[in-house]
């Protein structure tokens, strides 16, 4: 009945045979077994941001060899471009435990930005309000207060998420906005130093509000509680009943609830640990380095420490390699200024091996086989 | 000459891994007829369909339609055949509208104004209206109840062309009257000439609205019937099958004290609907308690609730003598009440996660696997090779993922870890489903050990012949309660068949 489409159809399925056969087709699919990238896929996607920014740089009259030189130069080059390095590295490696803690149990918190400067904002306010404690109690007691109040900002975006299924990406992100305001705010307003010829920013700390420094150099003790931080991270998942709880939960939720885990308890726990990891490093910003609460705090020590996370996989090593290189970007992103370039090169730099990882994590898990 | 079918296939074997979904099988389909392709779940139908529509290629054999060789390697290649598929789950895209879900794909025009749309709704209401297909197509997709979604999904099918219109379990996602209209729609189909394939495993429908009938059992195509030369009981019969494949078979024993007491329980299902109703079973010491049904009977909300991970509405739960007050796994697990989940991988397993940690799942509280919040490594290390060794689990290390391991071994592994609990109480789902004979017969045996020692078991199975082989009693469960029980020795897998099918008189609407 349907002789004359069915027969065009036959002829057209020969053609196509025909062709096919002539062309070695090779068909990309998903691997299903392998769940993980190559270990070099990273640094592959690290030198492929690089040779993608080079030609912007080379487009800017200005040889890219000599840039990656000079950043280089600046970041790891002299002992003054190492501790710098190593104090930016600071805050990024706290930030990148936390939201590595989050994303271990596929909790998408890119929050670590607001919980930061929540942080930072708790340990001013111990200063403003409490001036006069002696340093054996007001460093303690800012300590406490900046991880407690990264952790209930964390907390804000968990307990919408556990209760109400609202998403987390968005959550997070937007309260960034809030923190950054409520900082202006404080600033602009309430905290702003008499003294201090209208520069939006809270009086300078006294010397037993700041964190002691490593002899002459900037490098303070916030680098303790990072590698302190490291190793914790690296010993909870590794050796303890809840960091396999939260294994359990990262690899299968369903399995997870089988073995009686209580989903929404873990995740509100793991955005306290996560807040409170990245108000850590805002307590530790203001009171080891800035000396003060002021505007502009943070260039951005939240969102880099996810891209920090994510160069790591979340591995407690990988995350003191990759806060140590990016920190160097950073200080090294300053260092380019002299020869023409603005210091958004690094940010560009940061973003592109963003991109690559992601793009190669993702294509990790692809395969290219050859269609008989 | 004699007319070509329009479907055939040849020889066809489809093998996945170790496990054959199809053996040989023979099919053929005239045209202008309905043809339904009977068997219960895992008889092989899906594959067989799939390998008609390029979801699959056969391992071997030839595929036929209209009387010339054809390869078809892709749902594409299938259309350009004529042949469309209606799936199980539709392939529809919620937010668009009926018009566009069934264009989606087309290629015939870079520029598609205003115009172009209205001529488009207009080919598709024709297409619809020849058939009698009420949809309308202007409609988002998610505004529409599950027939009408599945009445786009075949004017899709009708308007690419197709003449050989495939359908997977088309009535299992449809309320009774949804399915009479699907019928009017099949037969008008047939009426215009189009060759309709249906899979399913209701006998009613069969009846109803076949003009031929195969049936498949375990991958096998056993026999093509005409309706006019067959009936239900025969049809149930086939279906089920007549011999015990299996060989390991339970030695007679008289069982205890009761173990798991449940009576009259209630669980809903959402939207006011109920998955159990009214349900009382109970499972006692050295007693395997085998539970056939089609599934979607409420055989998976039983499972879900007796391992703590559902609540219930109504009846109460005893396991030993001591009733259960809420939903808990924790309670569960505390109670001795050991889980084998239908779906191993999605719910009893962490497949990225190695051996060690997968075996810990339900243990990792105990004072001899943690201590202080720490996990003991060695200790769990030394436990878990133990385990391994006398489960015969065979895997690379310890730490390989245990996505990496076979169905077979992934299997043992859950069972190994659900024994050595030392349960008092086993529920096992489909224990067998997925898993080649050797290791479904490893399985049976660690079932009737557990009897041996005394322990209770709850064996959901739609595997009929491995319910009859290995329970003491056998419940069947049939629209969310128990409509028949039968003893060993009185086992009619004719009867069991009929009240599986739901032939019996059971009060409620659901009885069909």
């Amino acid at each position: 009945m349907n002789g004359k489409t069915a027969a065009a159809g036959i002829e057209r399925e020969a053609a196509g045979a025909r062709r096919r056969a002539s062309i070695p087709r090779f068909r990309i699919e998903i691997d299903p077994v392998r769940g993980e990238s190559p270990w070099w896929v990273p640094i592959a996607a690290v030198v492929a941001a690089l040779a993608v920014c080079a030609v912007f740089i080379a487009a800017n009259g200005i040889s890219p060899l000599a840039v990656y030189k000079k950043m280089l130069m600046g970041a790891f080059g002299t002992k003054f471009g190492v501790t710098e390095t190593l104090v930016k590295s600071i805050p990024l490696l706290l930030c990148g435990i936390g939201v590595s803690i989050a994303y271990r149990i596929s909790f998408w918190n890119i929050g670590a930005e607001g919980q930061f400067l929540a942080g930072a904002m708790a340990a001013t306010a111990v200063t403003i309000y409490m001036p006069d404690l002696p340093a054996s109690i007001a460093l303690p007691l800012m300590t406490a207060a900046g991880i407690a109040a990264g952790g209930l900002w964390g907390l804000l975006t968990a307990v919408p998420r556990a209760y109400f299924q609202v998403n987390e990406l968005i959550s997070s992100l937007m309260l960034n906005y809030v923190a950054l305001l409520l900082l202006d705010y404080f600033v602009f307003g309430p905290w702003r130093d008499p003294g201090g010829l209208n520069f939006p920013g809270s009086p300078m700390f006294t010397a037993d509000q700041s964190l002691p420094t490593f002899g002459r150099t900037r490098l303070h003790f916030g680098l303790v509680f990072a590698l302190a931080a490291v190793l914790l991270y690296a010993f909870v998942f590794r050796y303890t009943r809840w960091g396999y709880e939260l294994r359990l939960i990262g690899a299968n939720p369903e399995a997870a609830r089988n073995a009686g885990i209580s989903l929404n308890r873990q995740l509100l726990l793991v955005m306290l640990a996560s807040g409170g990891l990245a108000g850590l490093a805002g307590m530790a910003e203001v009171s080891g380095v800035a000396h003060r609460l002021m505007y502009g705090i943070s260039p951005g020590y939240g969102y880099t420490a996810i891209i920090v996370a994510w160069i790591a996989r979340l591995h407690p090593l990988g995350l003191v390699v990759s806060a140590f290189l990016f920190g160097g970007l950073i200080v090294g992103g300053y260092s380019v200024q002299t020869l023409g370039l603005p210091s958004a090169t690094s940010e560009m730099l940061q973003g592109a091996v963003l991109f690559a990882v992601i793009a190669g994590a993702a294509l990790g898990r692809v395969r290219v086989r050859r269609v008989r | 000459m004699h007319e070509p079918y329009a479907v055939e296939m040849r020889g066809i074997c489809k093998q996945f891994g170790s496990l054959v979904a199809n053996d040989n099988v023979d099919f053929a389909v005239k045209a202008g007829e309905v043809h339904a392709l009977l068997g219960e779940n895992g008889a092989g139908k899906s594959t067989l369909m799939s390998m008609l529509s390029g979801v699959y290629r056969p391992t071997s054999g030839e595929i036929l339609i209209r009387g010339r060789k054809v390869n078809i390697r892709s749902p594409k290649d299938a259309l350009a055949l004529g042949v469309g598929m209606v799936y199980q789950q539709f392939r529809l895209v919620h937010t668009l509208t009926a018009a566009e879900n069934i264009i989606l794909g087309e290629k015939s025009s870079v520029w598609r104004g205003a115009s172009w749309m209205r001529r488009k709704i207009g080919e598709i209401g024709a297409v619809a209206e020849r058939f009698g297909l009420n949809i309308e197509a202007d409609r988002p997709v998610w505004q529409m109840s599950v027939g009408e979604q599945q009445r786009v999904e075949i004017v899709k099918v009708l308007y690419r062309g197709a003449d050989i219109i495939l359908l997977d379990e088309p009535t299992s996602v449809l309320t009774p009257g949804e399915a009479d209209q699907l019928f009017e729609t099949l037969r008008q189909l047939r009426a215009a000439g189009k060759t309709v394939i249906l899979t399913t495993h209701k006998l009613r429908e069969v009846m109803e609205i076949a003009d031929r009938i195969s049936v498949m059992r375990k991958g096998k195509m056993l026999k093509t019937l005409s309706r006019f030369e067959t009936n239900e009981r025969e049809l149930a019969q086939l279906m089920v099958g007549r011999t015990v494949s299996g060989t390991v078979k339970p030695e007679p024993r008289l069982p205890g004290k009761p173990l798991l007491e449940v009576e009259e329980l209630e669980v809903e299902a959402g939207k006011g609907r109920k998955a159990i109703r009214g349900l009382s079973l109970s499972v006692r010491e050295g007693e395997i308690v085998g539970i056939a049904g089609v599934a979607g009977n409420g055989q998976s909300e039983l499972a879900e609730v007796l391992a703590g991970l559902r609540p219930w509405s109504g009846g109460r739960i005893r396991v030993c003598g001591r009733e259960w007050k809420q939903s808990s796994v924790r309670t569960a697990i505390e109670s001795g009440v050991a889980h084998v989940p239908e779906n191993r991988m999605k719910s009893g397993m962490a497949g990225s996660l190695g051996i060690v940690d997968n075996l810990l799942l339900k243990t990792y509280r105990k004072p001899e696997r943690s201590r202080f919040g720490m996990l003991r490594g060695r200790q769990n290390r030394e436990w878990a090779r133990s385990l391994v060794e006398k489960f015969d689990v065979k895997a690379a290390g310890l730490d390989t993922p245990v996505r990496q391991l076979s169905g077979g071994n992934q299997q043992k592994l859950l069972f190994a870890r659900e024994v050595d609990l030392g349960p008092n109480l086993m529920i096992a789902v489909h224990p067998t489903q997925g898993l080649d004979i050797s290791a479904a017969e490893s399985v049976h045996r660690l079932l009737l050990e557990l009897r041996g020692a005394g322990r209770g078991v709850l064996l959901i199975s739609e595997d009929l012949d491995e319910v009859m082989q290995l329970s003491d009693r056998i419940l069947v469960m049939f629209g969310g309660t128990i409509v028949g029980e039968t003893g060993r020795d009185g086992a009619d897998r004719e009867r069991i068949g009929l009240y599986m099918a739901g032939m019996h008189d059971v009060p409620g609407e659901e009885a069909s």
